[in-house]
Formats: structure tokens, sequence, C-alpha cells
């Protein structure tokens, strides 16, 4: 299979789910017997992606795609796709990747497997697995069209270096736009300053209603900054208005599969547990032993979490130096 | 101001998973099901749109035969018109095509989705519809304004918010945080029962995935449990940074 990877870019530099998009595609590409193409928006150092095994890249320059329009990224990448005759188009599931595959899919009459964490290519199909009901089940899917399109879940496919870092080519690639491509245009950004989003955060401490008030939340934060890490919530203390929708992990926030999950205060509802229960290890801390959040966790505290968490940040300051 | 919601029907957030016999879908037997939380604040926003410009709202929902319920509590909120396309599929696409085809004859200024159904969360609908219909969409919209044919979002993306302009017509899909959603009165949910749902044939679109089987997550070993003493705590650092080496 030739597999078109797109990898997303953040102020001229390739983004971490860049090199998590180019070693999918290289894992499908050996399994399949065939090659990888990357494809970067706009002016970017593709350098990094060598790094990570990347030989080949197009570089898309055009005046329109200076808009951020993410129809007329959709664009250029199905022209890219069947200028170099690619079976497969990667992206990530990220903000702007979960716009742009749909319609690209739809360009080139592609079914789409959203969100995946596993791609299977070893028997001639494209088979995706991915998280539904939140995580409750998996499903495996078959695409079952000539071109295929999938996006990949950030923090699940581990970008791996190569064994001998390539060097990378760029190709030029120019593509064929007009007016009517632009649909929406993004006109202004604001980021979170200084805070981490539980999507993207590789450690999460979250807080629930056994904080017993938004005044206590300073315990979660200190301990998420000294870990390096983003402040996530549970739906109780969101819809009590203690914190913000955006931390809300969860069926009905974010599902969020980071390294080290921290839930303090948190007594695992069903829906909560759903969100975050693929992180690869979990940290509960609870007063009540039989909390449901114990059942899903590699590490468990049973404890209040007021009197835990300050100990905790203590212990981790000796261990962690930032 | 002619304005398209769709709707989904999707098991209860406190809904168990049970895989039912052909490994393919869920055991439908004792799930509650309710309207997808997502598309509560679409169909808020599309009730507040019409109250601001007037114009009529038009439920769809494409599903199964229970899935018809969600039209009801949409007509008992006062929408002008209920659709029910019959098509018990996962597949987006087709999803996408039958809802497309609606949008084609009511020729809506605003279509307006939930961000994805919490079912199979693929996220795919709305940006599908609006490739389909050649429209701009702007997905995880939490504001949104519109003033004569042009809007401005707001939606999330990592770390922060992005500012979105477009032209109508447009595709919207709906984020926690948009609006506050109204309950049903009881009264209008009565009247809802009689009112009219209209049924339409599904399209003969072909999926473009099969569903080759569902499973549930492999279930974890019991973890390691600790007290909350210092000494505990202590023992449980290291083991974070010796044998998980997470931090």
């Amino acid at each position: 299979m030739k597999i078109l990877a797109y990898l997303e870019t953040l102020d001229g530099a390739l983004k971490k789910t860049a090199f998590e998009t180019i070693t999918a595609a290289l894992t499908l590409a050996k399994q399949s017997g065939g090659s990888v193409v990357g494809l970067v928006i706009g002016s970017a150092d593709t350098t990094q992606a060598g790094v990570y095994g990347l030989a080949d890249c197009l570089v898309a320059k055009h005046a329109l795609l200076e808009k951020q329009s993410t129809s007329a990224f959709a664009e250029t990448i199905a022209q890219a796709a069947k200028a170099e005759n690619a079976d497969v188009v990667i992206l990530p599931a990220s903000s702007t990747g979960k716009e742009i595959a749909p319609r690209l899919a739809v360009k080139l009459e592609a079914g789409l497997a959203p969100d995946t964490v596993a791609l299977d290519a070893s028997g001639g199909n494209l088979v995706a697995t991915r998280p539904v009901f939140a995580g409750k089940a998996r499903l495996n899917v078959k695409i079952t069209t000539a071109k295929k399109v999938a996006t990949i879940r950030p923090n699940v496919f581990t970008a791996k270096k190569a064994d001998a870092a390539a060097t990378v080519t760029n190709r030029d690639f120019a593509p064929t736009l007009a007016d009517n491509h632009v649909k929406a245009t993004v006109t202004s950004v604001s980021r979170n300053t200084g805070k981490l989003d539980v999507a993207e955060a590789d450690i999460i401490v979250s807080g629930g209603r056994g904080l017993k008030g938004p005044e206590n939340f300073h315990l979660v934060e200190s301990l998420a900054g000294t870990l390096g890490a983003a402040v996530g919530a549970s739906r109780a203390v969101v819809d009590a208005g203690w914190r913000p929708h955006g931390e809300q992990v969860g069926q009905t926030g974010k599902t969020v599969s980071p390294t080290l999950y921290i839930a303090a205060g948190i007594s695992g509802a069903i829906q909560h547990l759903a969100g975050m229960s693929s992180s690869k290890v979990i940290v509960a801390i609870n007063k009540d032993k039989d909390a449901p959040i114990f059942q899903i966790a590699d590490y468990g505290i049973v404890g209040d979490a007021f009197e835990v968490l300050p100990k905790l940040t203590e212990k981790v300051k000796s261990v962690v130096h930032r | 101001m002619n304005i398209l919601v769709g709707l989904s029907q999707v098991p209860d957030t406190t809904t168990k998973i049970v895989i039912g016999a052909d490994n393919k879908a869920i055991d439908a037997k004792g799930v509650k099901y309710i309207m997808n939380p997502y598309d509560e604040f679409a169909l808020e926003e599309a009730l507040r749109l019409k109250e601001k410009n007037g114009g009529t709202v038009t439920a769809v929902t494409v599903g199964g035969d229970t899935a018809k319920e969600v039209l009801r509590t949409a007509l008992a909120l006062q929408v002008d018109k209920a659709i029910f396309i019959k098509a018990d599929s996962a597949d987006s696409f087709v999803i996408a095509s039958n809802l497309a085809a609606v949008a084609q004859e009511s020729k809506p200024d605003v279509i307006l989705f939930g961000r994805q159904s919490i079912d199979y969360d693929s996220f795919q609908v709305a940006p599908m519809v609006a490739e389909l219909l050649d429209m701009p969409s702007v997905t995880m919209t939490s504001k949104l304004e519109i003033s004569g044919t042009s809007l401005t979002a707001e939606r999330d993306i990592e770390g922060g918010k992005e500012t979105v302009s477009a032209s109508l017509p447009a595709v919207i899909s709906a984020q926690k945080g948009l609006n506050e959603p109204r309950y049903p009165k009881l009264p209008d949910i009565m009247k809802a029962k009689s009112k009219p749902i209209e049924e339409r044939a599904a399209s003969a679109t072909s999926a473009r995935t099969e569903i080759v089987s569902m499973e549930l997550p492999a279930a974890k070993g019991k973890g390691k449990i600790f007290s909350d003493s210092d000494g505990d705590i202590s023992e449980l650092v290291k083991l974070l940074h010796e044998e998980a080496k997470v931090i």
C-alpha cells in the first residue's frame, strides 16, 4: 500500500502527532509491503521527520492555505493523495484532523476509520480498531473501499525513532485551489497560556467531588504543576461550576490516554471511567475503598484526597526535578 | 431562517455495555436510550435561532425504529417538523448521505448537529454532510453568533479556542457550553405524542466500512492498594518512578 501521512505543524515545527502519524504509516507500509510519503501544509522544518524514518515529504504551498481553512486543507490532501496514487491517508485525530478527514473521505470516495488505536494491513485489507461508547467497547472495522482514510488517536501510537535516521527529501506540491475551497476561515486563536490541555498531556491529575469545593483544587494544581501535568475534572465538578468544561474527562467530556492518570477524590462513575480507562497507568486516591475507580487503578491510595495530595506532591518533588 | 437539526439516539451514559450475540453490536436488552447529549445543545441552539430570527426548525433522525423517540422530544420542544429515516446503519457515510438528501430538499440556512454521538463516537457526520452539500462547517462550537448571512463561531481546540468565520448556509456541530438546553413541559410532551412524524425511505447509499467485531476492552489485573501513611505514599512514588517509570 502507498500511504500518505499528513503531518501537522505548529509555528513552523512538526507537532508530536506528526511523529506518531509517521510511525503508524511506516508500520502499515511494512505490513503491506508499501511506502510512505509525508505531507506538510505551509512552511515547516521537516528534518525531525527523518529521525522517525520518513525520507520523502511533500510540502504544499498556496496563498489560500494561509487562511487555515480545513476545507482547503482537505482539498489539498485529496489532490496530493491522487497525485501520489496513495491507497491510504493517515491523519491525527486532532481538532483539525477530525474536521479534515470526513471531507477528505468524501472527496476520495473512501471509507473512513476515525480515532483509531490500532491499524492492521497484514491481511491485505485495512482493519482499524477504535474505541466506541467512549472506550467501554472496541470496534474492529474493515474499510471496504479502494481508497482508505484513517485518523489516529493522539498519544496511542508511540512515535518510534528509526534505527538509522533518514534524510528527508522535500518535494514542493502546488495544489490547484479556488476561493470556493476556502469555506470557514480561522480568524484568531487563543491559547490557554501556561495551561496544558488534557487531550494532549502525558500526565493528567484530575479532581472530583471528593475535593469538596472549587477552593481546594489548588491541591490538584500543585501536584499537576510538580509533574508538568494537565488538570482534569470529573463531570460532577464541571456541572457544579467548579471547573471549566475544557477540563472534563469522560464520555461527555474528553477521552484521554495519557501515560499517567491520577484521579483524586473521583469515585469513578461509569461515564468518567469510559473517558480515561485507556490511560497507561492509573493511580486512584479515594477514601472509599470500594469506589469503582479502584477496579481499574494500577495503584490506589485509600485516603482523603485533602491529606494525600499534599503528601504525594512533596514525595513526588523528591524524585522529579523540574 | 430555515434550520435543520440532526438528532440521534444513544444508550444512556450510565449503561454497562454488554456485547450482543453477533459480536458486532451491543446487546440492547435492558438498555435505556436517550437523546445524544451533544444533540441537546444543537437542538437548543436551533430553537434559539428561530426565536431570534423567525423561520422554522426541522428535526431529522436517521436510525432504527426506537430512535423515533428523540423526535417526540424535539416535537415537545416545539420544532415545526420531524422527519424520520429508517436506516439502522453504523456507517457514517450512509447516515451523512441520508441527512444531506433531506438538506438538499429543504435548503436550510443552518444545519446543526452534536459534536459527536456518544455511541460510535465517530465525529464524522457534520463535516461529511458539509462536504456533500459544499458548505462550510465548524465543529466543536462553544459559541455561535449569526448576523445576516455571516457567522462567527468559537471552537475548542487543543489547549485553547479558535475563532472561525464563515457564510451561511453552514453546518455547525455543538460542543458542551454552547448553551443551556431547556426541558420539555409535561403538557407539551403529551401533545407531541399525536404530532405527525414524516417517515422517509433511506437512500440506496452503500456502506464504506464494515464492522468485523465488537469487543470489551481487556480487563485490568487487580492494582496495588496503599494506605495514606507517609511510608505507603513514599512506596507508591518509588514504584511510579522505578517500576512503572511514568514519573
